[in-house]
């Protein structure tokens, strides 16, 4: 028992560290790249080859030196991905509240609008989104990107289930003391949804810092570019900006890496809350 | 008066919910709506629109290179089905085998790269991919004496990028869905059938694999909804929505070629609107067979 026990482990271990390394591979192709001059990886490709003789800090000095617009797309895509997530994610909590906390009518034809919206990809409405933006003169602007998804269906479906879960003695308990319903939802239950938060905001926040397409298709400026757009537009046939575009997309990878060793059990919580209901 | 209103137990959930309301009715219902009208319409961005019957439908059945889009989306869903759905099944198994051994640390190694944009991902693996001898995968098949291969010229050697792209990204993330999914099987069910005396395959074949199917219907629907809506990964495989004889043309890739890169709004919609259908179809099929289950479980 003892012995095939321990073959058992080994046997995991050997196919489970070989593909782990796999897995790592490309993160290293990367950061090796970020360190070699954008010719090299020109000429050579991208490769394992550690030749000390040809890398240096350079691409990370040009990185931080200014002159480039990288910064702006980092920091753009930060206050985007901040204000985005914050206004989602308190308006899908006050929606998901309403559904939760009463009887209505209509309640559960809306309820079943919500999860309408979570079946239909949302590429289908590319293009009639696209024509509205453009018709409500708003091409160009942050808020094209934040207002179709700021009552965001999953969210709400999530926070929803949180919030069944929770006793509704405490909204009684806050109407015998008088508080009023927004107060009660303000002052009671937002304090109780952190969980909730804590794994939605990860959700959304890696879906906004992320995101390509749509802010890709209304933003047009190049002052406002997102860091995926930014980092799409060093892509180009000639090369001529490789330097930036590996050291920049190695750099774009460690911001979440970090939340992500810091939250993990919010990530992991977040990223399967679709899937856990049992 | 008003705020006696306002704040009144009858009027506060409609007040609750009305944000939803709005988004859905602007950003949703008439953009959907609009989708379908455009569907019989000539729109350019701009300029009014002019009825055309059901010339966009015609259009779109005789249009072969729409054809060849749908077969690429088809394609890569059911290889992505193929391999996303059994391996991250077995390897969630092994994960929570009592054996394993750096449980945690395996878990988050394959989750990283769920952590990457499409953008980032997609550059790394257009540049592994490369054409190059010298280019990471080519020289990996130059160890086994494999002449270097232009990947993304071929339609097969495309898709292996692409799909290579898609395993790299979601394997971890399905293991997590799967892992989850084996949380809800009691422990008894194992301990009886040891006693039974049934091996580790019939365990997993006539245990785990019946009380994943929630899990892996889960699975199984929305990888097949990104499958059939991927655009950005062959954007970002190919530098741009034009691949070599268009080996890397989705569906979407299609819509946007022809809505944004044409203003051929209304054709566009009508390709967006065969997708709907599709994708509706899949939706029964999943709520059908997801049903079908319950009653099993009853």
């Amino acid at each position: 028992m003892e012995r095939s026990a321990r073959l058992n482990k080994i046997l995991l271990l050997v196919l489970f560290v070989p593909l782990s390394l796999l897995i790592l591979l490309p993160f290293y192709a990367i950061a090796l790249a970020s360190f070699k001059p954008g010719k090299e990886l020109i000429r050579y490709g991208l490769n394992l080859k550690l030749d000390f003789s040809v890398m240096s800090l350079d691409n990370y000095a040009f990185l931080f030196s200014g002159n480039n617009d990288y910064f702006t797309w980092f920091f753009n895509s930060m206050l985007l991905t901040i204000v985005q997530v914050a206004l989602t994610l308190f308006i899908s909590a006050t929606v998901a509240y309403g559904f939760s906390a009463y009887e209505f009518k209509g309640k559960t034809f809306l309820f079943i609008c919500v999860l309408m919206i979570m079946m239909v990809p949302f590429e289908i409405l590319l293009l009639p989104l696209y024509r509205l933006i453009f018709n409500l003169g708003l091409m160009n602007t942050y808020s094209a990107i934040i207002l179709p998804g700021l009552a965001n269906a999953s969210t709400i479906f999530f926070f929803r289930q949180y919030l069944l879960g929770i006793p509704r003695e405490m909204i009684a308990a806050g109407r015998v003391d008088g508080a009023s319903e927004y107060g009660i939802y303000l002052r009671l239950i937002l304090p109780v949804m952190k969980p909730a938060f804590a794994a939605m905001g990860i959700l959304n926040a890696m879906g906004s810092w992320n995101n390509l397409l749509w802010p890709f298709m209304v933003l047009s400026n190049p002052s406002k570019f997102t860091l995926p757009i930014g980092l799409k537009t060093l892509l180009t046939p000639y090369g001529n900006n490789y330097d930036l575009l590996v050291v920049g997309s190695f750099f774009s990878i460690i911001p979440i890496f970090i939340l992500f060793v810091m939250f993990q059990k919010y990530f992991i919580d977040g990223m399967t809350a679709g899937a856990v209901k049992g | 008066m008003l705020k006696n209103f306002l704040y009144s137990q009858k009027v506060a959930p409609y007040v609750f919910v009305l944000p939803f309301v709005l988004i859905f009715l602007v950003f949703w219902l008439y953009p959907l709506a609009s989708s379908a009208e455009m569907s019989f319409q000539k729109v350019m961005l701009g300029q009014s629109a002019q009825w055309v019957g059901f010339d966009n439908y015609a259009k779109l059945i005789d249009d072969s290179m729409f054809l060849k889009a749908v077969m690429n989306s088809v394609t890569y869903t059911v290889m992505t089905l193929v391999i996303l759905i059994p391996f991250p099944m077995l390897f969630a198994v092994l994960i929570n085998a009592k054996f394993m051994w750096g449980r945690e640390l395996f878990k988050s190694v394959f989750f990283f790269p769920a952590l990457t944009s499409v953008v980032v991902a997609g550059t790394i693996f257009r540049l592994m991919f490369g054409e190059m001898e010298g280019s990471l995968i080519n020289s990996l098949l130059g160890i086994f004496g494999i002449e270097p291969v232009k990947f993304l010229k071929g339609h097969t050697t495309g898709f292996v990028a692409l799909l290579s792209l898609a395993a790299w990204r979601w394997m971890g993330v399905n293991i997590l869905y799967f892992l989850a999914g084996l949380k809800n099987i009691p422990d008894d069910y194992y301990e009886a059938a040891s006693i039974d005396g049934a091996s580790t395959f019939q365990k997993f074949r006539f245990i785990t694999i019946p009380l994943l199917k929630p899990t892996t219907i889960y699975v199984l629907t929305i990888s097949i909804y990104a499958g059939m809506a991927m655009f950005v990964e062959s954007l970002m495989m190919w530098n741009g929505n034009n691949s070599p004889q268009n080996i890397g043309l989705t569906i979407i890739g299609y819509l946007y070629r022809q809505g944004i890169e044409k203003n051929n709004l209304g054709f566009a919609a009508t390709v967006g609107l065969v997708l709907l259908l599709v994708t509706m179809i899949i939706n029964l099929t999943q709520l059908a067979l997801s049903g079908l289950f319950k009653k099993e479980d009853a």
